[in-house]
């Protein structure tokens, strides 16, 4: 393969490592920029994934129309059943969309580390969960008429961790489905087993957030947390292959 | 040979399961499927972690060997999880009268048996041999690290939410002659999984020279 | 490089780019320049932009040259953007560029850290005998830089005439080359294997 420039003294590991890192971080921040730019401009995952959701949750209403208990057992479910579904639609272009100017073969040109790419889509894929389920959990809260305010800043802990896992595992299986046939049906098909565990544990823990008096499962929002370090950590130890043509 | 070996033990299993274990003091006859059953499911865990090590195997050294033994791993690993899924009922319904209760192990194995069937789907989907070997072989470790996520995750939600439990545990004192038999019954249909895995391998690596064959006339 | 269609002209260039890995084999690149090389990268042209539509010609530029650690990003985005007549357009979003500009914006998003090799694959696809003609004028601009441009071209035109060497591709080997005593006329009609 190409060879490091000849004349020039090579790094210290130290050195090396230090620059790395910024590279990381620096390249990170830079293509977060960017991915927030995009979205800001054209606002289409967020309307859609919001409006996905509003509809999702209409539905299960007229499906099921709770009574206020049923709505603090079912509620919290169906709301993260509805965020998965939400993240399987929304998740489809992350990778899809860099295909069509092939910029994804300038990027990894571009960056020193291809783990960057994936850093700061799933921050950005985060964020944009993360605003869509603030946004969503006071009509969350007024249409099953449940409260959420009592324990609000637990409620975006957990929020947050499992979006967290969400966007790790759906944008890595983004890269994957986005080589393959049929993929608006492969990435759901891929993401939804595999984030099993994000559902069952963020849903038990958002249930206890709701009981009469609330109790907040501690190993539930430990768990979620491994979960994500889990998968983190794989996408840094395998990222690369994912992108590789 | 194995093939014949495997036959041979497979039957001896079944026939120990019938004759040689003693009958259950609460379930009855019912209860001899727990030797095929938990038969099953391990060498079905196995079988997943031999398609892993396969996995990993891919990425690091690229070779289609690695990717023809992960393949035929996780075919033959969903055939015995299929049975493990299919003979829990058969045992629970006589027993208890239910078909199913979302009981923690169960629901577990379903998952990952959704998971190794995503993973066959997405095989069909690529059609390049190298793309399809490597990113089969990344959801296969994604898919593999998240099993034990599954099952503690399940298993910790069943506490929270109590429900029967269909398995009542191998672990939980087991009279000798089970175990003996509970052992040998594993051991067979390991067995029988590697004898599987082999002629598997050996098809897909014909089919994979034939594919190759194809490309070339194809390209001439 | 010359060489019929599926002789392995883009795939090399992939792999000299670092897009496409090798399934066995190494390639380096001996004797760059120390003061032009930047940090080993080489710059690459597709028949893609590589760049953003929904970004401006200026935002793409500077968003490549950040990733690359060229300093103070947005003057060297604004002196590629003069140097390859696209200034006046610097603000417009790329979805609205014409053929010739697409190319512009590739080209400039390819120098960006200054490489040491521009690999470029089929220049002249698609463009107008200006664009043609502007095309030579600069590769031999980039050239007299410092830079070596290594091309797979279809044919003969003003930019493969500018060729200092030039090998022809078959079947993933090399079957004829001027250093070896061919001449480009024949290269460029694939008669030299």
């Amino acid at each position: 393969m190409v060879r490091p420039n000849v004349g020039v003294k090579a790094p210290t590991p130290k050195q090396h490592c230090e620059e790395l890192r910024m590279g990381l971080m620096g390249n990170t921040a830079t293509l977060l920029g960017k991915e927030l730019r995009t979205e800001f401009r054209s606002r289409e995952l967020l309307t859609t994934t919001v409006v996905f959701i509003l509809v999702v949750l209409i539905l299960f209403s007229f499906a099921i129309n709770p009574t206020t208990e049923e709505s603090r057992e079912f509620g919290p479910g169906l709301l993260w059943l509805a965020i998965l579904f939400a993240a399987s639609l929304m998740l489809q272009p992350c990778f899809l969309r860099e295909q069509s100017n092939d910029t994804l073969s300038s990027l990894r040109l571009a960056v020193s580390d291809p783990f960057a790419i994936f850093l700061a889509k799933l921050i950005a894929n985060t964020l944009f969960l993360m605003v869509t389920e603030v946004l969503m959990l006071p009509l969350f809260a007024a249409f099953y008429n449940v409260p959420v305010l009592p324990e609000l800043h637990y409620w975006v802990l957990v929020l947050f961790l499992g979006s967290l896992g969400v966007s790790v595992v759906g944008t890595a299986l983004s890269a994957v489905s986005a080589q393959a046939r049929m993929r608006e049906l492969l990435l759901p098909l891929l993401m939804l087993p595999l984030l099993t565990p994000v559902l069952v544990v963020s849903t038990t823990v958002s249930v206890s957030l709701m009981d009469r008096e609330p109790v907040v499962l501690w190993k539930g929002i430990g768990f979620l947390a491994v979960f994500d370090l889990v998968f983190l950590t794989a996408l840094w130890l395998f990222g690369e292959y994912l992108l590789e043509e | 040979m194995l093939g014949a070996t495997a036959m041979l033990l497979v039957i001896a299993a079944a026939y120990a399961s019938f004759f040689v274990a003693p009958t259950e003091r609460t379930m009855g006859l019912i209860q001899r499927i727990f030797y095929f059953h938990v038969g099953c499911a391990w060498a079905g865990m196995d079988a997943f972690v031999v398609c892993f090590v396969c996995n990993l195997l891919y990425v690091w050294k690229r070779g289609a060997k690695y990717d023809w033994l992960a393949v035929s791993a996780v075919e033959v690993g969903l055939v015995l999880t299929t049975v493990v899924l299919i003979s829990g009922p058969i045992w629970a319904h006589p027993v208890w009268g239910i078909w199913w209760t979302w009981d923690a192990r169960l629901t577990s194995t379903f998952v990952l048996w959704l998971l190794y069937v995503s993973y066959l789907l997405l095989r069909t989907l690529i059609d390049e041999p190298d793309r399809r070997a490597l990113l089969s072989a990344l959801f296969g470790i994604f898919a593999f690290l998240d099993v034990p996520l599954v099952f503690g995750a399940i298993r910790w939600w069943r506490t929270q939410h109590p429900s029967p439990v269909i398995l009542g545990g191998p672990g939980s004192g087991l009279d000798p002659t089970m175990e003996k038999v509970l052992f040998f019954s594993v051991f067979a249909m390991h067995v029988l999984a590697a004898f599987l895995i082999v002629e598997r391998y050996l098809l897909e690596k014909m089919k994979s020279e034939v594919d190759v064959l194809q490309r070339e006339a194809e390209a001439l | 490089m010359a060489g019929r269609n599926g002789s392995g002209k883009t795939t090399l260039l992939r792999i000299a780019a670092r897009i496409v890995r090798p399934t066995a084999g190494k390639l380096s690149f001996p004797g760059a320049s120390s003061e032009v090389m930047g940090d080993g990268r080489p710059g690459y042209v597709a028949h893609t932009t590589m760049v953003y539509d929904e970004l401006s010609a200026e935002e793409n530029l500077i968003l490549f040259a950040k990733l690359q650690g060229v300093p103070s990003a947005a003057a060297r985005a604004e002196e590629l953007l003069k140097e390859v007549g696209l200034y006046e357009r610097r603000a417009s979003l790329v979805r609205t560029f014409s053929r010739g500009m697409r190319q512009r914006i590739a080209i400039a998003r390819a120098l960006v850290h200054r490489p040491a090799v521009l690999l470029f694959d089929e220049p002249a696809t698609g463009l107008d005998p200006l664009g043609i003609a502007w095309l030579a004028k600069t590769l031999g601009e980039v050239h007299r830089a410092g830079c070596t441009v290594v091309m797979s071209v279809h044919g003969e035109s003003e930019i493969s005439a500018l060729a200092t060497r030039a090998v022809q591709l078959d079947a993933g080997s090399v079957v004829a080359d001027t250093q070896a005593g061919a001449s480009l006329h024949s290269i460029l009609t694939f008669g030299g294997g």
